[in-house]
Formats: C-alpha cells, sequence, structure tokens
C-alpha cells in the first residue's frame, strides 16, 4: 500500500499540471478537448481491474465478480468509445485548402 | 504496488500529459489524442500483468464486450448527438468508479490493507461522487436528446432536498468508513448520491448544459482519482486528477463566458424579470413543453403548416401594400423585407461574418451554411465564422459542427478576436442564434444575460437573421435587433428551408 499522503500528493501535483497545459487549448478544440478527457476518466477500468482480479484470485462470491465485471465493462465502453470518437471528431477538422 | 510499477505509472501519467498538451493545437491533436489513448492501453496490459489476471477469462469478457460496445457506440453515433453520447460515457467512466468503491469498501477487491479508515473513505467517496456523476450525466444526456423536457425543472424546496441528500450522502460516507463494511451503508451511499444527482441535473436549463456537462466531466474524473486513492494505484489517481482540474477549467471558462457564478446555475432560481411581458415567458415554455412531448413527425407537420401560413400572410402583406397604391411606403413595414432583398444585400456584400447558433444545429443547417459560404466566397467575399464561447450545448459545439460539414478551421473565430472586426463588415448572417448576440445584455439590468459578453453584431450596417421566430432565447430576453428599423432583415423558418431560399436567390 501506498501511504495516502503520497496518493494525495500526486493527486495535487496531477490536477496543478492539467490544469496549466490544458489553459493552453483553443476553444476551437473545446468539445474534443472535453470527450477526450471524457474518455481518459475511463482509466478508471484500471482500478475495476484490479480490484475484480484480486477478487477473482481471492475466490469472491458471484456477487462480488458480477458487481466488479460491470465495473470493467462500463469503464471499457467508456475508454474505447471516448476515445474513438475523438478520433472522428478531430479528423473532421481540415484547414483550408490551398486551390487557388 | 511495486516499484517497477510506480516508475510505468509516472511514464504513462506523463505520456497522458504529452498527449494533452498536443490537444492545443489541430495539427497535432488527433496524435495526442492516440498518445493518451496508447497510455491507457498499456497502463490495462501492466495492471492485468501485474495482478497476475492475464489469462483469467472472467475479467477478459467483460473487457471485450465493453470494448466493442463502445466501439460501436462511437462509430454509429451522428455528430448532432455527440453532447448526449459524451454525456453518457461520461455517466458510464463515473458508475464504474462507483462500482470499484463498492468492490473495495465491502472488502472484495483488496488484499492487505495498512490504512483500512482511509480506504474505505475514499471507495465510499468515490461511491457518492462515481453515482452522481452516473445519474446526473443520464439525466443530462435524456435532456440533450430531448426525451425529457429542457426547462429546468424545480420541486418545492429544491435547495433543502438537495442540502438534505447532501447531508445523507455525507452521513453514510463517514459511518461507513468507521463502521467497516455494511451492505446498508453502501447502498444508503450508493441511493443517496444517486438521487442528488437526479436533483442536481434536472434543474438545469438547456442552454446551461455546456456548464453542466463540464462539471459532470470534471467529477468523473476526481470520481476516478479517489478510486485510485481506495485501489491504491497512482496511475489512477494522477490521470483522474487531470481529467478533474480539465472539466473544472471547461466549467470556469463557460461561467465566465455567460457571467454567471458556478452556484447561480445551481442553485438559484431562473429570475426572469425581463422587461418583456411574463406572460409571453409562460406561454412559450409552454409551447416548448408541448413541442417536447410531441414526435419528430408531428413537429415536421406543425412546421410546415407555418410555414406555408407564414408565406401566406407574407402575399397578402404585399397585396395589401399594393392596394394602398404606395401611400405608406416610406412609413412602416420596413424592417420586414423580403428574403429578396436579403440576398441583394448577400450579393453584394464584400466582407460577411456567419453567426451560428444552437438553432443551426437543431435545423441541421450546417451543410447548407457551409453551400451559402462557398457561394458568397465565389462572389469573391470574405466569409468569416464568429463563434461565442457558449454558443450550442456543449463548449465547443460549433467548431465540430461547422468541422463537420468541410469548413476549414481557419475561418471560424473566436469572439474576442473577430468583435471589432462587426462594425466594418458588409453583412452578418445570423443563423439559429439570439442570446448570444442580444444587445440587451450590455444595458439590460437585472436581466439574466446582463453582463454577459456578446457579438456586436448590432454594430454592423446589414443583418440578415435566419431564426426559427422572433421569440426571446433561452434567456426571456427580447432582442431589440429584430425591431430595428434599418438593415436588418429576417428570414423566419427552418434555417435549413430559409437558407435554401436565400441560396437559391443569390
Amino acid at each position: 500500500m501506498i501511504h495516502p499522503l503520497i496518493l494525495l500528493g500526486v493527486f495535487v501535483v496531477s490536477t496543478l499540471a492539467g490544469y496549466f497545459i490544458i489553459r493552453r487549448v483553443p476553444s476551437l478544440l473545446h468539445t474534443p478537448l472535453m470527450s477526450g478527457m471524457n474518455a481518459l476518466s475511463g482509466v478508471t477500468i484500471v482500478g475495476a481491474l484490479t480490484a475484480t482480479g484480486i477478487a477473482a484470485l481471492l475466490g469472491e462470491g458471484k456477487v462480488a465478480m458480477l458487481i466488479g465485471s460491470i465495473g470493467v465493462g462500463l469503464a471499457a465502453i467508456n475508454v474505447v468509445g471516448g476515445f474513438a470518437i475523438t478520433h472522428r471528431m478531430l479528423r473532421m477538422f481540415k484547414q483550408k485548402k490551398q486551390k487557388q | 504496488m511495486t516499484v517497477a510499477q510506480i516508475i510505468i505509472s509516472a511514464v504513462l501519467a506523463l505520456l497522458v500529459l504529452c498527449g494533452i498538451a498536443m490537444m492545443s493545437k489541430v495539427k497535432t491533436a488527433a496524435w495526442g489524442n492516440i498518445l493518451s489513448a496508447f497510455a491507457i492501453l498499456a497502463a490495462v496490459i501492466m495492471t492485468m500483468w501485474f495482478v497476475g489476471i492475464i489469462n483469467l477469462f472472467s475479467v477478459w469478457t467483460p473487457l471485450i464486450i465493453g470494448s466493442l460496445g463502445g466501439g460501436v457506440i462511437a462509430y454509429k453515433a451522428k455528430m448532432i448527438e455527440m453532447p448526449q453520447v459524451v454525456a453518457c460515457f461520461n455517466g458510464l467512466g463515473g458508475g464504474a468508479s462507483a462500482l470499484v468503491g463498492v468492490m473495495i469498501y465491502m472488502g472484495w477487491g483488496i488484499q492487505e490493507n495498512a490504512y483500512p479508515v482511509f480506504t474505505r473513505l475514499t471507495a465510499l467517496i468515490a461511491i457518492v461522487i462515481g453515482t452522481l456523476t452516473l445519474v446526473g450525466s443520464i439525466v443530462a444526456a435524456l435532456k440533450l436528446d430531448r426525451r425529457i423536457t429542457q426547462l429546468p425543472v424545480e420541486l418545492k424546496y429544491h435547495n433543502l432536498l438537495t442540502l438534505l441528500l447532501l447531508i445523507l450522502s455525507v452521513s453514510s460516507v463517514i459511518f461507513g468508513s468507521i463502521y467497516g463494511a455494511n451492505t446498508l451503508l453502501c447502498l444508503s451511499a450508493v441511493l443517496f448520491s444517486g438521487v442528488l444527482g437526479w436533483a442536481f441535473a434536472i434543474r438545469v436549463g438547456g442552454a446551461d448544459m455546456p456548464i453542466t456537462i463540464s462539471l459532470l466531466n470534471s467529477l468523473s474524473g476526481v470520481a476516478g482519482a479517489i478510486a485510485g486513492m481506495a485501489t491504491s494505484d497512482i496511475l489512477l489517481v494522477a490521470v483522474g486528477g487531470i481529467v478533474g482540474a480539465s472539466g473544472l477549467l471547461l466549467t470556469q471558462i463557460m461561467c465566465r463566458a455567460m457571467n454567471r457564478s458556478l452556484s447561480n446555475i445551481l442553485f438559484k432560481k431562473k429570475n426572469l424579470k425581463s422587461p418583456t411581458s411574463t406572460s409571453k415567458v409562460a406561454k412559450t415554455e409552454t409551447l416548448e413543453e408541448l413541442f417536447s412531448n410531441l414526435s419528430d413527425m408531428e413537429i415536421q407537420q406543425l412546421l410546415d403548416a407555418i410555414n406555408s401560413l407564414t408565406a401566406e400572410i407574407g402575399e397578402l402583406r404585399k397585396e395589401m401594400a399594393q392596394l394602398k397604391g404606395g401611400v405608406n411606403v416610406s412609413s412602416g413595414l420596413q424592417e420586414e423585407k423580403t428574403e429578396a432583398t436579403a440576398s441583394d444585400v448577400l450579393r453584394k456584400a464584400k466582407d460577411v461574418i456567419i453567426v451560428p447558433g444552437y438553432g443551426m444545429a437543431l435545423a441541421q443547417a450546417q451543410h447548407i451554411v457551409k453551400q451559402l459560404a462557398d457561394r458568397l466566397t465565389q462572389n469573391g467575399a470574405h466569409v468569416r465564422f464568429a463563434i461565442h464561447p457558449v454558443a450550442g450545448r456543449m463548449p465547443g459545439h460549433m467548431n465540430v459542427l461547422l468541422a463537420e460539414a468541410d469548413i476549414p478551421y481557419d475561418d471560424l473565430y473566436e469572439m474576442d478576436a473577430i468583435n471589432d472586426d462587426f462594425k466594418q463588415c458588409d453583412a452578418v448572417v445570423v443563423i439559429g442564434a439570439n442570446d448570444v448576440l442580444n444587445p440587451a445584455a450590455r444595458n439590460a439590468e437585472g436581466t439574466p444575460i446582463y453582463g454577459m459578453p456578446v457579438l456586436n453584431v448590432d454594430e454592423a450596417k446589414q443583418v440578415i437573421v435566419c431564426n426559427y421566430d422572433l421569440k426571446p432565447g433561452y434567456a426571456g430576453v427580447e432582442n431589440p435587433l429584430y425591431s430595428r428599423k434599418q438593415g436588418v432583415y429576417l428570414c423566419l423558418g427552418d434555417a435549413k428551408e430559409t437558407l435554401m431560399e436565400l441560396l437559391k436567390a443569390l
């Protein structure tokens, strides 16, 4: 186990880092940014996998496995769907063609 | 967590940050997204490897089913549905974090534990924030999809109810973390935070959706980060924190663009102290409610009927004017010009600014807007688009729709970049936008939009308004621009049709 204070520290630092990096994103790209962030929030899939995996290894009951599996499934929809839709959106942004 | 795992986590978190940094430029954005996706994929494989479940069938099954499901939804979703799809995905992420919280709190998915109270506390907070995000996002998605009314729904004592639910959720968290695993406390945390999410999202109206979605996005990140604290996973904490920050930042930007504070949007009653009569506002609301109950077919039929009626009235007016024999030509009726004059203006214009709004999205008129822009460019005009930060239903909504219609992004201008050019341009075409250009925002004190920065459309010499009707916009404030005597041409009706007519006349 990692010490709670270290976890809190990581949370604060990553929040600040994210805040300052994201501030540079122009409003033109706010929808893809939001959609991309939304996909990233599906990173909770890592937690779901860990919990479900440990539950499976410890031989917990069916309820635990069901809840864990639903968690993994939902997070997978979030991650895969989120990244795919962001990609679709970003592909649409085109620069002016120099036809003249 | 082993040292190797911590190092890999740190590297992956940095990759995610790089990916986001690449999203600040259009040219690199797609690669940034791929980089972030790759980092998450690596994180999944790493986790399965270190936990020792890489060959466990029961974990692969939901993983594959979920991935396929997400891929199909992302592939099939129409661009017009983007706000609700994003809201939906967001809710699922929150729900997953809540389920992780349930697993950990009940002691099902965790091995040894040196900090039991901290683990239970964070697990329960993850349950509360995750469930709130799930239910709130679903309500928001239903509103965006027009399956439930877009108007704010307010119960009696709504604030009191919200406060009570909040207290109950917090007490479940506190008692749960002190007493240890308890099914009843776990269920009460889920239940109370779920109703809290509903109470929070149901009272937000359609036009405040960009803010709600940004906030829910932030919450889903925070839920993930806290689930990471419960599972003691550094990567989850870091990425969750980044997402939380981004959502918060977008929320802040949206609030500033509307000149409203977050608490005002979430907790205050919408005050409709507009100069218009309240009965008019009430009428529009019931009409909107009526519309929300109709099927698309029925709405289309109604629209057709209204359009044909409008056309007939126009012809009758013309006849009347002819009958009067030019006696009163100079005095009245000047603002009710026909489309022919609007197209005259456009034909002569060399510098045109197009202002899109949510109405364009509703009418799905972005492709015809593109045709109009092309035609004007062929005529030798310089065409630009002015985009208000809160136009539409999510941050950057208009940009995505116009990009879908193949409009190059260098023609899209943010409000601050183009606001001084309205005075000099030859013509402005407003398409389904109202509140974001309402000059009343500058001086109508006490109205919801007072103080909101708006596009200076009223400074332009010639304005063509392609709106559905002249009713006040979502904020319920009459737009004085519509009654301006000179240089305003109104083309009312479905934006797709009115633009088509304009296009034909050009």
